[in-house]
């Protein structure tokens, strides 16, 4: 018997594609309202994940803002709600501090210490007074905050130590004082002027606080001019700058038992105190009797980011439910059009179309028409990360990763939507499926 | 199942068929050994449908034998078991018992898989009904078994447009169904049944939606493609139509009563 001959010709998939094709082209209004469903549910889980993304690299942007890899040290104790014990006395953070952890040997994985000392002033030029925040600080300050200057320069080594009367001002302050030109200017400040060097270019405002609106000074200055200098150079924070992203957990630690050692034993036994035993003695010393703490830009984020992450999980929850009833709707739709078509069914496997490619079929219109909706879906949702902005003032982050997945998505839900279906039409019987009507 | 009555009903019990009052009449010679040239070769085939406690015997036994170049007529009334007899014939359905073996393929035990290539291959199929797709042109419903044959889009566009060249539908090959006559959609279901160069034309009432004069040009194309060597079998219960073919095998009651020549005679099954 001649049963080799009987070998099943093989159907290209490009062929069966265009069948399906057809298929979705020649039912067009029943093709649209199908997609309907993916298109909606593809869009909102777009969206409400490109919003909460967006709101998320919005907090981020702004605690990122303050600088790059930035620990801060802070005085007192955070927990306690800013009530700081011990305020002017040994152990508050001093200048002695900053210095102490600008030295390689104590803290190898910190690169740059910027102490700051913050006290409020009234600028006056000519007429015009403000009353803005006043910085006092090292040159280093400009670098570990990521500022850049707008015009002239910054803080000098040379003003350090001269305790120059020079002010670096924020583009706010500089309006709000009126000045036409910013470098060059005469401002006094305590009774005394000082002259404008440079002006910071514009951050952006960063959360509550305008941080375009202060005075920089050094702080010498600050200590011989404006007197705010405590009897031990108490400074309010130290900015420090890891020397990379994955050297900033060990910069903590560095700074962490530096900083505990100098505390617990009085502020002179820094030099020649290895790592090593530094973190000893950190490890030895109970975190509750310290009085200071680090945050670290990272954790400050993650706070910030929890509370918006889990309204986005739940957002997409309940936009995911959208995109499963149109799931659902694409299913009810295939098993309508397979009822539709039980002649067509019926003469294709007539006229010797296997089951197998009955099902894929099927199986490849359902997915076309979730893969176009999944398409629409998330071209309505670019439109929409490109709308929204300037409607509700959110940000709507829409990253490639989320996209893909999106689609995704649309396939999968088309391949479940389209499994039943396809195999109930792969099953009909040709005699039963010519015979309908 | 089916919206036409497929035989008597007989009760279980009862169904062992010997003392069937037809049995007489019936070809009950048996099919010689199945030659090279025998495209039909049934032998003892029986189809019995169950409907919840009855038993339906659409067929009993039926043997037949049709040979390459043959024009056989296939008659019977509604309900005499011949559209189960044209099921089988054209693998859309297997027999219950019994063996078939089609253009030298045994396929009785064949996949769902396998049959849909043997129709593919072997069959070509002329509906009633035309069974044309109606949002398909012409020659892309003449080319859709080609499709299933994995035959390449140049080719199969070619062998379309040629076979419908050759049922005098070469000036319509972009026409949709709904823009043709039912003569001409008629035709294009022939060329469809064509294409594929099939060992066994397959024709089920093909007149019987068409008006007498479309009814002669199917009947008269039917004739030229049997002149031309084709084999075909032409169900009907029009016995004026059943006469254009040389040979015709009445069915009645699931049983095949007789066959005829062209002159009347009575000829053995495969005789």
């Amino acid at each position: 018997m001649s049963v080799p001959a009987l070998r099943t010709p093989r159907v290209r998939p490009g062929e069966t594609l265009a069948i399906a094709l057809e298929s979705v082209r020649t039912h067009r209004m029943r093709s649209l309202l199908t997609v309907l469903g993916i298109w909606i549910g593809i869009a909102s889980v777009t969206l409400t994940v490109g919003l909460g993304q967006g709101a998320q690299q919005k907090v981020a942007d702004q605690i990122n803002s303050l600088g790059s890899n930035l620990l801060v040290v802070s005085p007192g104790s955070s927990t306690t709600g800013g009530v700081r014990a011990g305020r002017g006395t040994a152990t508050t953070l001093t200048l002695a501090d900053a210095q102490a952890l600008a030295d390689p040997t104590v803290a190898p994985d910190v690169a740059h210490v910027a102490p700051v000392r913050t006290t409020s002033g009234v600028l006056t030029s000519g007429s015009t007074t403000w009353t803005t925040s006043v910085t006092a600080t090292t040159p280093e300050w400009l670098g570990v905050r990521a500022r850049s200057l707008a015009e002239g320069r910054f803080l000098t080594a040379q003003d350090e130590t001269t305790a120059a009367h020079v002010l670096v001002l924020g583009g706010t302050t500089v309006s709000e004082l009126g000045l036409r030109t910013g470098v060059g200017s005469t401002v006094t400040l305590g009774g005394t002027a000082f002259t404008v060097v440079g002006v910071l270019a514009d951050s952006g405002s960063s959360g509550s606080t305008d941080e375009d609106d202060l005075a920089v000074t050094p702080l010498s200055t600050a200590e011989a001019v404006l007197g705010t200098a405590g009897s031990n150079g108490s400074v309010s924070s130290i900015y420090l700058q890891g020397a990379s992203g994955d050297r900033l957990s060990a910069a903590y630690q560095e700074a962490y038992a530096a900083l505990a050692t100098r505390h617990d034993t009085g502020a002179t036994t820094t030099a020649g105190a290895t790592t090593g035993t530094a973190r000893a003695a950190a490890a030895a010393a109970s975190t509750s009797s310290v009085d200071f703490s680090i945050t670290s830009q990272q954790s400050l984020v993650q706070a910030a980011t929890s509370t918006s992450k889990t309204l986005t999980v739940l957002l997409a929850g309940i936009a995911g439910i959208s995109l499963l009833v149109g799931g659902i709707g694409v299913m009810n739709i295939m098993l309508v059009s397979v009822s539709e078509r039980i002649r067509e069914i019926g003469l294709r496997k007539a006229l010797g179309a296997p089951p197998a490619l009955i099902r894929r079929q099927f199986l490849a219109e359902a997915c076309l028409l979730a893969l176009a909706g999944g398409v629409l879906g998330l071209g309505t949702g670019y439109l929409g990360a490109l709308l929204l902005p300037s409607l509700i003032d959110q940000p709507v982050t829409i990253s490639l990763p989320a996209s893909l997945g999106a689609l995704g998505v649309a396939l999968a839900v088309g391949v479940v939507a389209g499994v039943y279906p396809a195999s109930r039409a792969a099953r009909l019987a040709p005699i039963d499926a010519l015979r309908s009507d | 199942m089916s919206d036409e009555p497929l035989g008597p009903f007989t009760w279980v019990d009862d169904a062992d068929g010997t003392d069937d009052p037809a049995t007489g009449d019936v070809a009950t010679t048996p099919a010689p050994p199945v030659a090279g040239h025998a495209v039909v070769a049934l032998e003892g085939i029986s189809k019995t449908y169950a409907t919840g406690a009855a038993e339906v015997h659409a067929l009993r036994d039926v043997s037949l034998r049709i040979d390459r170049g043959e024009y056989v007529a296939v008659i019977g009334p509604s309900g005499s078991g011949k559209s189960t007899l044209m099921n089988i014939l054209g693998c859309l359905d297997v027999a219950t018992s019994g063996r078939y073996e089609l253009d030298g393929v045994d396929v009785e035990d064949l996949s769902e898989t396998d049959l849909a290539a043997v129709r593919n291959t072997r069959i070509g199929f002329v509906f009633q009904q035309f069974n044309l797709l109606s949002t398909l042109s012409a020659w892309r419903n003449v080319e859709l078994p080609l499709v299933y044959a994995g035959v390449p889009r140049a080719e199969r566009r070619e062998r379309a447009h040629a076979a419908l060249d050759r049922v005098g539908l070469a000036g319509r090959v972009d026409h949709r169904p709904s823009e043709l006559s039912g003569g001409q959609q008629q035709r294009v279901a022939i060329a469809r049944a064509l294409v594929t160069d099939p060992a066994l034309i397959l024709a089920d009432e093909p007149t019987g939606n068409l008006d007498s004069r479309s009814s002669e040009d199917v009947m008269a194309l039917l004739d030229e493609l049997h002149a031309s060597g084709r084999t075909i079998v032409l169900i009907t219960h029009d016995l004026e139509v059943a006469a254009a073919a040389e040979r015709s095998v009445t069915v009645r009651d699931g049983v095949v009563l007789t066959a005829h020549d062209q002159q009347g005679e009575p000829v053995g099954a495969g005789a």
